[in-house]
């Protein structure tokens, strides 16, 4: 499908894209890290929000500032920005999630100049009346933070707006998400990988003009009845940066139906109530999303989340993928595992940095896993 | 405990078998080990009948106990202080005073009876007056010679952690105060020879201690305080002893661990000062990346500031495997040559 070249060129290279939004001048460009940053706010302000992730480069800057026990997403993004890959951006966003990104934001700040810098501390726990009145008073105070920093006011048309334009994108997200669940054949997982990391980065009108063009042609392509025949597998985890993986998962006999990832599912899923005060709105889609395991919405709900997504999707396996170093997600693994075994839902756990391990060992591995199913 | 007494490697491996992975924090992996098999040195903790944690240290601590939650199947209560970039903002304030009220609901309807909030009261004035006697304690190690080290600090330090709020702590560090003015009246000092003064960084090597401590001796060095010890009473300034309660919020929130690098850099150069340091230790530990993460840009704050040099160890507060004592002992060595250069000898 030729639609897709424009997002495997983008998902490929972010920064480029973002260097060339930089050059036509349009609005300002705000990065942000993870999928808890408040992107409605800063497209109302009339900026643009543009995902930073780890450019795979090698390590060199980013070291004088970094042990080697740190995931590969806060070095290679701080290392990315220190040589100048990120120089169009007019200002970058951290949200609290985890001890890295919280001490990344730190040495961000002290480092690298060029950019504003606004931290939007979150709450940790999202299941308590006080963590919900604070939730809307960070967003709140974000909102305010932004227009001071871009020199502008948010109206709350821009903002309704905004509302109504992300959770468009969603929806669109979504949608060809479930195309794909139902006839995993439609189209490959790098495809699906290369659209929705591009989507985090691209102009929304340019989303909202591709997207629906895309689904189009799906639904033309599942006309075509043929039975799908990998093994349907989840994919669990944090980021994740690369798209062979989704390759290799083919190519081993299984197929991506769906995922629980941060750079995946857990973007899109849940939309923000356009009826509501908007910030509470907004508030009310981060306390009720799939939860980041850095946050904390009970006990056993990532667990029973993983379990009904299998369920729901039909799926015969999960996969874990983790960044090493990324102790939210070491630290659920033991448990969620054990639900999983206790339910008979097989599964792998893969760990991996910067770079993948090799691919005849990633070969093996999945399709020892894939033809257990 | 498990640490000093050289227990947490095995129960480390415990963990590991659990499917905890190796790069997770040394306490949890060794407490959450502990707990299946009653291990360590006191042979476990009792089973507990609910648990309370406050994620002001680290985001690790949430995932920790709700791994302990779920084990021993009891309400967990999390104070949640957001972390303080570059300053404590009203809304932040707010949330965790609120929670201080939902912390006290939790209390009351796990225990089944009402808070006493005389009582409360009292024990606002007891902790305060335990953290100023524990930091009268520390600052007498400003005298040359110091009259105790860091490492005495690591083992005094069990009661301001554990018994905060006790009258024990009082009686404690009062009869210790003593001690030491005597010895500084006395010109004693921890280490027989004292010709340099070092400051250590991060959570102690626990199974390391006694070795590290007879090392910087050997050299005439004595590590005379610490960033670790001194957090236990690092946000006395937030607390009104009049109102304990409410300014517990912002002292729980605004602790060493919870705050921008920049400010904790800010911090331990005032440390420097204040104590007449000479060079600084590092112990940059796999397990706290809170506290470790940002220690190459503190060093470089230091030497820009105040000119001494700094020595990163690469190790484990309990985790002995992350230890190559070999390569340690040459990075001390060559470090201590460093600092006698500077000082003349």
């Amino acid at each position: 499908m030729t639609l897709l070249a424009e997002f495997h060129d983008i998902a490929c290279n972010p920064a480029a894209y973002g260097k060339k939004l930089k050059k036509a001048g349009n609005r300002k460009i705000v990065g942000y890290f993870c999928s808890y940053a408040p992107e409605e706010l800063i497209y109302a302000a009339g900026a643009h929000p543009f995902r930073i992730f780890g450019t795979g480069e090698n390590i060199q800057l980013a070291d004088a500032h970094f042990q080697a026990y740190c995931c590969s997403l806060v070095r290679g993004s701080l290392e990315a920005a220190l040589v100048g890959r990120f120089d169009f951006l007019d200002g970058v966003v951290f949200p609290h999630t985890c001890d890295s990104i919280q001490r990344l934001s730190d040495i961000w700040r002290m480092n690298v100049k060029g950019s504003f810098h606004l931290d939007v501390v979150l709450p940790v726990k999202l299941d308590t009346p006080s963590a919900k009145d604070y939730m809307t008073d960070v967003l709140t105070r974000c909102k305010s933070d932004l227009e001071v920093k871009l020199g502008t006011t948010i109206s709350d048309e821009n903002l309704k707006k905004a509302l109504r334009t992300y959770n468009q994108i969603r929806k669109y997200i979504r949608e060809i998400y479930e195309m794909k669940s139902a006839d995993p054949d439609i189209l490959r997982g790098a495809d699906i990988y290369a659209i929705i990391k591009a989507s985090m980065v691209m102009e929304c009108d340019r989303l909202l003009t591709l997207l629906p063009l895309v689904l189009e042609e799906l639904k033309k392509k599942n006309n075509i009845a043929e039975p799908p025949e990998g093994k349907r597998v989840i994919l669990a985890g944090g980021i994740c940066n690369h798209p062979d993986i989704y390759r290799i998962i083919e190519e081993a006999g299984g197929a991506v139906v769906w995922d629980d990832l941060c750079t995946g599912s857990r973007y899109f899923e849940n939309l923000t109530e356009e009826s509501k005060d908007p910030l509470t709105a907004l508030a009310l889609r981060y306390l009720t999303r799939p939860v980041c395991p850095a946050k904390h919405a009970g006990l056993f709900t990532r667990a029973e989340y993983i379990v009904k997504t299998a369920r729901e999707r039909n799926a015969q396996g999960v996969i874990f993928l983790f960044l090493k170093f990324c102790d939210p997600h070491s630290f659920d693994y033991p448990y969620i595992k054990e639900i999983l075994d206790r339910e008979g839902i097989p599964n792998i756990k893969l760990e991996v940095e910067d770079q993948l391990p090799s691919e005849g060992q990633l070969q093996t591995r999945f399709e020892t896993f894939i033809h257990m199913l | 405990m498990i640490g000093a007494s050289k227990m947490g490697v095995g129960l480390c491996e415990t963990a590991e078998g659990m499917g905890y992975s190796p790069d997770l924090c040394s306490y949890a992996r060794s407490d959450i080990a502990c707990a299946t098999v009653n291990g360590g040195p006191i042979g476990g903790l009792p089973r507990p009948d609910m648990l309370v944690c406050c994620n002001n240290i680290c985001g690790t601590v949430l995932k920790w106990y709700e791994v302990q939650a779920r084990y021993f199947k009891v309400p967990l209560f999390i104070l949640d202080t957001p972390f303080c970039h570059v300053g404590f903002a009203d809304e932040a304030k707010r949330y965790v005073r609120r929670q201080l009220d939902e912390y006290i609901l939790f209390l009351e309807k796990t225990c089944g009876r009402k808070m006493d909030n005389n009582r409360l009261k009292e024990v606002g004035k007891l902790s305060l007056e335990g953290q100023r006697l524990w930091q009268a304690v520390l600052n007498t190690t400003a005298n040359r010679p110091a009259p105790m080290s860091a490492f005495d600090a690591f083992f005094h330090l069990a009661l301001i952690v554990t018994l905060r709020g006790t009258r024990d702590v009082i009686d404690y560090y009062s009869q210790l105060l003593i001690k030491m003015k005597d010895r500084v009246a006395r010109g004693k000092g921890a280490i027989p020879n004292e010709k340099y003064r070092l400051l250590w960084d991060n959570i102690p090597i626990w199974p390391r201690t006694r070795w590290l401590s007879q090392k910087f001796a050997s050299h005439d060095a004595c590590l005379v305080a610490d960033t670790y010890t001194s957090a236990w009473c690092g946000t006395m300034k937030y607390i009104d002893e009049n109102n304990f309660f409410d300014s517990m919020a912002e002292a729980y929130t605004r602790i060493y661990l919870n705050i921008g690098i920049d400010e904790m850099a800010k911090q331990v150069l005032e440390m420097i000062d204040k104590y007449q340091i000479d060079g600084i230790v590092m112990h940059s530990n796999r397990s706290c990346k809170p506290y470790s993460i940002g220690q190459y840009d503190i060093q470089k704050i230091i030497e820009k500031e105040r000119g001494i040099p700094s020595l990163m160890i690469e190790a484990d507060m309990v985790d002995e495997r992350s230890f190559a004592e070999s390569q340690v002992e040459t990075r001390i060595d060559a470090f201590m040559e460093v600092i006698k250069q500077r000082k003349g000898r």
